[in-house]
C-alpha cells in the first residue's frame, strides 16, 4: 500500500540549518548533513534542503552542502532555493540531489518546469508555492521567499504548473509557516483536488493531530515540518506511531 | 567491475553513489566497449521510454542484450526494468528487449499519477535478489507507468492494481522502484545484487 509521506525540511542560511517564525526571526539549528542522517535515521521519508537566502555569491556553499549531505543520505533529497534556470538546476543534481524544488523562477518563466524535466524527467521537478489567504478567501501566490505579491490565484497556478511537467507541488501556507497551528487544510485540499500530481503540504505542522488531519481532510499526499522536528519537539518515529493508530498508512518500521 | 549504463535519462550520481557506499568497483558509462569488458550490468534510467532509443542509435541496446544472454548479472532500475519487457503504451514506436513478456501500461485513470513515494513489497520465495528482504518492506517509487505481474515477477506493490515491484530470471533483475532511494532496504538489495 502506497503510505503518506513525512518530509523533514532543513531551511539552510549560509551553510547552517536554521528556522523562523513567519519567514522571520532565524534561529540556528545546526549542520545540514547531520540534521539529515538524523532526520533520516529518526524515520523520515525524505529531506528537502531549501536555502532560504538563495543569493548568487552562496552558490558554493549550498552546492557544498549538498554533497556532504548528499554523500549518505539514501532516501529521496530535494533542493531548493535560487534555481533560476536550467544550469542552476543541473548543478544542484550534480552535487547529489535527485530532486529541485523551483518557486520564483518558475513563476516569472513557466518553461522552465519543461526544460528541467525534459532534461531530467518530471520526478525531479517539484514546483513550490508560497500561498498567502486573501480577505475573499482565495488564496495568492507569493514568490521572494514570501515577499513579492504576484496577483496569481494558488489552485490556478498549481494547474499550470502540473500541466507544464511538474512532478510534485510543494504547497507553503504562509500565514501558517512557523506557527505550529496546523496545516492549512482547506488550502491543501483545493490544490490537492485541482491536480494529479501529489501534493506536500507545508506550513503549521504542530502536533500528531495536525498530521493526521492534513492527510485525512486536507488529501495530501505527503506533509512536511521543519521547527517541530529541528528542536526535537515531535519525534518522527513517535509521530508516525501515531498516525498509525488514526489508520494513517505510513512506512515503519523504516 | 559493475557497468552503470549511462544513456542520457536522468541524473545517475544516486546509483553510483549507493554502490560507492557499498564499496563496489562501479563505473558510470555511455561506452560500448565498457559495457561489454563489465562483470555485472546495470541499467538505470527515470523519464519517458522513448528515451530508450538511444540505446539502439549508440550500439549498447545490443552490447546490453549479448551481455544479459551470456549470463552477466543484470540489474535494470525505474526505466531499465521496462526496457526489459517488450514495449510500453508510453511510446507505441519503440519495442522493448521483451525478455519478459508483456507491455507497460499506464495506471487507471483514478489513481493520481505519477506514483510517487514509499510502497510495500509483496516478495515470492527463492528469489535471490530479494534475499532477507523483510515481506512488507518499503521501497521507493516514482514512475507513471507499470509492468505487469508475469511468471518472472519476483514482488509486487499495489496501487490501484498489483503491478511488477521486481522481477528475476536466472541473472536478470529489474526494479520498478529505485532501491538506492529506499533507505537501508534498497542498500541491501543492491548488496544483493553485488553479490549474486
Amino acid at each position: 500500500m502506497l503510505t503518506k509521506r513525512i518530509i523533514a525540511c532543513l531551511d539552510m542560511d549560509g551553510g547552517r540549518v536554521v528556522k523562523g517564525v513567519r519567514f522571520k526571526n532565524l534561529r540556528d539549528a545546526g549542520d545540514p548533513a547531520e540534521c539529515a542522517a538524523a532526520h533520516a535515521r529518526s524515520g523520515a521519508d525524505e529531506i528537502v534542503l531549501l536555502d532560504i537566502t538563495a543569493t548568487s555569491g552562496n552558490r558554493h556553499t549550498l552546492l557544498e552542502a549538498v554533497r556532504g549531505t548528499a554523500r549518505s543520505l539514501f532516501v529521496p533529497f530535494t533542493v531548493g532555493g535560487g534555481i533560476r534556470q536550467l544550469d542552476d538546476a543541473a548543478a544542484v543534481f550534480d552535487a547529489g540531489a535527485d530532486k529541485i524544488a523551483i518557486n520564483s523562477a518558475a513563476v516569472r518563466d513557466p518553461a522552465l518546469i519543461g526544460k528541467i524535466a525534459g532534461r531530467f524527467g518530471s520526478q525531479a521537478v517539484v514546483v513550490a508555492i508560497d500561498a498567502r489567504k486573501k480577505e475573499d478567501g482565495c488564496f495568492e501566490v507569493f514568490v521572494a521567499g514570501g515577499r513579492v505579491p504576484t496577483g496569481r490565484d494558488a489552485i490556478q497556478w498549481a494547474r499550470e504548473a502540473a500541466a507544464s511537467g511538474a512532478g510534485e507541488i510543494l504547497l507553503t501556507s504562509m500565514d501558517r509557516d512557523g506557527t505550529q497551528s496546523g496545516f492549512d487544510c482547506g488550502l491543501v485540499r483545493a490544490v490537492a483536488e485541482a491536480v494529479s500530481i501529489p501534493v506536500i503540504a507545508s506550513g503549521g505542522a504542530g502536533s500528531a493531530r495536525d498530521f493526521i488531519e492534513v492527510f485525512h481532510e486536507g488529501r495530501a499526499d505527503a506533509a512536511l515540518a521543519a521547527s517541530i522536528f529541528h528542536f526535537g519537539i515531535e519525534n518522527i518515529a513517535e509521530l508516525k506511531h501515531e498516525l498509525r493508530d488514526a489508520g494513517v498508512p505510513v512506512r515503519w518500521p523504516c | 567491475m559493475i557497468a552503470i549504463v549511462d544513456y542520457g535519462a536522468g541524473n545517475l550520481n544516486s546509483v553510483k553513489k549507493a554502490f560507492d557506499f557499498l564499496g563496489a568497483d562501479v563505473v558510470v558509462t555511455d561506452r560500448r566497449e565498457i559495457v561489454e569488458n563489465a562483470d555485472k550490468i546495470v541499467l538505470p534510467g527515470v523519464g519517458h521510454f522513448s528515451s530508450l532509443q538511444t540505446l539502439s542509435r549508440t550500439g549498447l541496446w545490443d552490447a546490453l542484450l549479448q551481455a544479459a544472454f551470456a549470463g552477466k548479472p543484470f540489474l535494470g532500475i525505474c526505466l531499465g526494468m521496462q526496457w526489459l519487457f517488450e514495449g510500453s503504451a508510453e511510446c507505441n514506436d519503440i519495442t522493448g528487449a521483451g525478455i519478459f513478456t508483456g507491455r507497460c501500461r499506464q495506471f487507471p485513470a483514478a489513481m493520481k499519477s505519477p506514483h510517487v513515494g514509499w510502497n510495500s513489497l509483496a516478495i515470492q520465495p527463492g528469489s535471490r535478489l530479494l534475499r532477507g528482504v523483510a515481506q512488507e518492506s518499503f521501497v521507493y517509487y516514482t514512475h507513471s507507468f507499470y509492468a505487469p505481474v508475469v511468471e518472472a515477477t519476483a514482488a509486487t506493490s499495489e496501487y490501484g492494481l498489483p503491478f511488477a515491484g521486481a522481477v528475476e530470471r536466472g541473472n536478470i533483475f529489474g526494479v520498478q522502484f529505485h532501491p538506492e532511494k529506499s533507505g537501508d532496504v534498497g542498500l541491501a538489495i543492491l548488496k544483493n545484487f553485488c553479490e549474486v
